[in-house]
């Protein structure tokens, strides 16, 4: 079972005061979440990720188009209880207790009150800030804040969690957190949604991507067959200090630093390459092959996306 | 989408119902306390107090008073027996609230001092009115109102012959108010002030028919002035003699005039054997408030000018 | 949904408490104990007199005060700090939301004036050494400013519902004013005649009719209230309150929250 089908969901705004002018957030978006994967969701800003998120969760309404959640109706109220939704920059009631919100969400979530307090214990230990909760959060930091923001989205035990920027405003630290976090969540069996515009995090954690750019959809896939569809190179390192002149003839350029040459060379190469380093008797150090990055893919996406204005990939 | 839709309706419905609600529970409301705002007046009575209730928005609740107070005359008028006891706190607290209100002095004028259409308060009316005019100094029509008063309601012509004269003064006053004031002083025996006045509205004048009115009153006032004169004679001569004179003649010896007085026409008066002394012609004098035929009426075209 | 609602509510109760709402009890205490000391060198009778209408009109005017400005940022202020996001993804339907936070305001307003009313009673003994019969009218005054409350903080509920703060305000001081003098709205509503009668009779009864609930100064008299009074008064509170509030629900149903 899909645990996000979105079917054709569309948001078109009416702008402007006087003369009112359409501005599409989100074209007609087709997409499919499996059931226990983690799914980025990619886009620079302003692209309509926050825009799809709020259509899910039912802040925004559409401008046509539905989707199904968990195999129910988007808009059934019971598919709210077994969602959990982290929005972009979170605020909450600054003038409450960490605990006292968990709390409070606990109660709007329908968690019995016996688990309660059990759960919330359970859910500040697990997002770091069992030290802190008798805070008001006015006081907390913005990493904090995030800190509090995934434990509410996590609280009531959701099938399906749903992050808009999770990392953003954490420093190296808590987005290493983040990220166990989330893994142990699909180890639990739990879908997870995020949206990011930071590559990295999606590249490291996600089992399937989607680019979204300007509001609509670009490309939908495994990391590994989006980053495979580019041609792979290979980095060759040797010990010396020169570079063979049959091997300066094939590479554009070669990087000499202390007594290690490093080369770059298409996957083809590669073989030609270490021949020569053996007839001209180097030691070979290393050879990594270079996968395109997603962050590759995404901009060759975004540049054909501009070339081609229009036209959906 | 559907659910929606329907708490959509729901509270669509639930609106309109509460709103119908609503309006039926406030009209009998209003029928369980009829006049309930006025009973404020009641227990509010001081014009300041109010003005510091009303927060400096004076201007406002004085409008809102004034309102108040043409609503509870007109809702009385329709009684068979009114009682207006109210309508002069109601007015003075709006004209104390904002004293420029010149329409609250008007309607007072009329209506507080009626004894007929209002309450019967001349004293009260005129009071209000001298409070507008201390506050409203440059508006001649609270002289106006204010000589109606002691005009209609207490046939004190003098009082209204000064107001009236009062008010012509004042810059920009009708040229009509000067005329009433002339009028109110003839009708008091102020022949010097009436003729003064009228010869002024003549000499100023620029309207045709008033001038001519303005003559006509003059003349009228000779008239009134000479057969008050002989109708002194012959009460004189009544003191003296215990009869009436038999004749002009007569008159004119005891009054030790030699020539028959005449009026402005040219016509020497006449003396009826009851001793009224009267114009020859009353149709040329129709002004005049004396030597006119008892109950004689002026004919309509000459009525019609003051 | 009864209990998601009550916890909405408590939480709103919670939330003006923080907010040191409260805190007007103290400003309301020395304006009334300041009053009762004065008057109390003024001349006899007069006192009691002053001190119910200084009394009562400043809790009515406290209490719409605190209303007014709580009730307009109640959901414009969680739209614009994207607090209502995480209550809204939870099961949570918008009308729960409205009507929780009405509850909760009105009950801080309650609380605020049982407070309140316990200052009044507590001045009235101070200047007249004792209690009266006629002083149990004073709780149906009071009664009256607490259902005068319910109608103004549904009121800024519905303009919170789809105007800023600062233009709800505004909107909620007129209603607040025009209300006050309802009845002459009505009156002259009777005066005009044709296409605008009309309007005019139609909004004398749209906004809300507070006159009937102002009996200040005529209980300062001991003039008795009607039972008949009390009732409709009821009544038309909890009408007019269904009626704002099914229009905010109307409004923020169909809002989308950006």
């Amino acid at each position: 079972m899909a645990a996000i089908e979105i079917l054709g969901l569309e948001k078109t705004y009416k702008i402007g005061f006087w003369r009112k002018r359409p501005k599409h957030a989100l074209y007609p978006l087709q997409l499919t979440v499996e059931d226990g994967e983690i799914f980025g969701f990619l886009g620079p800003n302003g692209a309509g990720k926050t825009t799809t998120l709020k259509l899910l969760m039912g802040l925004v309404y559409p401008t046509a188009g539905s989707a199904r959640i968990l195999g129910r109706e988007w808009t059934d109220p019971s598919v709210k209880a077994q969602i959990g939704f982290l929005p972009e920059q979170p605020y909450f009631y600054d003038y409450l207790t960490a605990h006292e919100l968990l709390e409070y969400y606990g109660q709007l979530s329908g968690v019995p009150a016996k688990q309660r307090k059990q759960r919330v214990d359970q859910v500040l230990h697990q997002v770091g800030l069992r030290d802190v909760q008798g805070l008001q959060l006015r006081k907390f930091s913005k990493g904090m804040l995030q800190r509090v923001g995934i434990g509410q989205a996590i609280l009531h035990d959701p099938k399906l969690v749903f992050l808009d920027e999770p990392m953003s405003g954490l420093d190296p630290m808590g987005r290493r957190e983040v990220r166990d976090l989330m893994e142990e969540l699909k180890h639990q069996g739990k879908t997870v949604f995020f949206s990011t515009h930071i590559l990295s995090d999606a590249e490291a954690l996600c089992d399937r991507v989607a680019i979204i750019h300007k509001g609509e959809l670009r490309g939908v896939g495994r990391v590994e067959d989006l980053t495979s569809t580019i041609q792979g190179k290979v980095e060759i390192i040797w010990q010396g200090t020169q570079v063979p002149a049959a091997i300066k003839a094939m590479v554009a350029e070669c990087h000499v630093s202390g007594d290690r040459v490093r080369v770059i060379v298409e996957e083809n190469q590669q073989d030609m390459v270490i021949d020569i380093l053996r007839r001209e008797r180097q030691r070979l150090v290393a050879v990594i092959p270079v996968r395109t990055s997603l962050e590759a893919y995404f901009v060759e996406k975004l540049r054909r996306a501009e070339t081609t204005a229009g036209s959906t990939i | 989408m559907k659910h929606r839709k329907k708490i959509s309706l729901i509270a669509g419905a639930c609106m309109v119902l509460s709103l119908v609600a609503s309006s039926i529970v406030l009209h009998r409301t209003d029928q369980l306390r009829p006049q309930a705002t006025l009973d404020e007046v009641l227990f509010l009575n001081s014009p300041k107090v109010i003005k510091r209730a009303s927060l400096g928005f004076d201007g406002l609740v004085a409008c809102i008073y004034w309102t108040r107070a043409v609503q509870y005359f007109g809702s009385r008028f329709r009684y068979a027996e009114p009682n207006y006891s109210l309508l002069a706190p109601l007015l003075e607290i709006t004209t104390q609230l904002d004293p420029h209100l010149v329409v609250a002095y008007d309607f007072g004028s009329t209506f507080l001092a009626s004894k007929q259409y209002g309450a019967g308060e001349p004293e009260r009316a005129i009071e209000l009115v001298n409070y507008g005019i201390q506050n409203n100094p440059d508006n001649w029509r609270l002289y106006y109102d204010l000589g109606f008063v002691y005009y209609m309601e207490l046939k004190d012509y003098k009082s209204a012959a000064e107001a009236f004269e009062r008010g012509s003064r004042v810059p920009n006053a009708h040229p009509f108010v000067k005329i009433l004031a002339a009028q109110m002083a003839q009708h008091a025996g102020e022949y010097q002030t009436a003729r003064m006045l009228w010869s002024a509205t003549f000499q100023t004048t620029h309207d045709k028919q008033i001038k001519q009115s303005a003559f006509e009153h003059l003349r009228a006032l000779r008239v009134d002035e000479d057969v008050t004169h002989l109708q002194d004679g012959v009460t004189h001569f009544g003191e003296r003699t215990g009869r009436l004179p038999a004749s002009m003649a007569e008159l004119l010896a005891a009054m030790g005039l030699d020539r028959v007085p005449v009026d402005p026409d040219g016509n020497p008066y006449k003396l009826t054997p009851e001793g009224r002394v009267e114009v020859r012609v009353p149709d040329d004098f129709a002004f005049a408030t004396k030597g006119l035929p008892p109950g004689y009426k002026p004919p309509p075209k000459a009525h019609a000018q003051f | 949904m009864r209990a998601r609602i009550a916890h909405i509510a408590s939480n709103t109760f919670r939330e003006a408490v923080r907010d040191r709402v409260l805190y007007n009890l103290i400003a309301f205490v020395l304006l009334l104990s300041g009053a009762a000391v004065l008057v109390g060198q003024i001349s006899i009778e007069i006192e009691k007199l002053v001190v119910i209408n200084l009394g009562l009109t400043a809790v009515s005017l406290f209490g719409v005060v605190i209303a007014i400005f709580i009730g307009i940022g109640l959901v414009s202020k969680e739209i614009e700090k994207r607090t209502l996001y995480t209550v809204l993804s939870r099961p949570v339907r918008r009308w729960e939301f409205i009507i929780g936070k009405f509850f909760g305001l009105a009950g801080t307003l309650v609380v605020n004036t049982f407070f309140m009313a316990i200052g009044v009673f507590g001045a009235l003994f101070y200047v007249s050494h004792k209690f009266v019969r006629a002083d149990a009218l004073i709780l149906v005054a009071l009664y009256f400013i607490i259902l005068e409350f319910i109608i103004i903080c549904s009121l800024s509920l519905l303009f919170s519902s789809f105007s800023s703060p600062l233009l709800s305000a505004v909107f909620a001081f007129s209603l607040f004013v025009i209300g006050s003098f309802a009845e002459d709205l009505r009156n002259f509503a009777g005066m005009a005649h044709g296409m605008s009668r009309w309007l005019a009779t139609g909004a004398a009864y749209v906004v809300p009719n507070l006159s009937a609930f102002n009996i200040i100064s005529s209980i300062a008299h001991e003039q008795p209230v009607a039972g008949q009074l009390v009732l409709q008064n009821t009544l038309y509170a909890l009408f007019y309150a269904s009626m704002a509030l099914s229009g905010a629900v109307l409004i923020f149903e169909r809002r989308d929250l950006k």
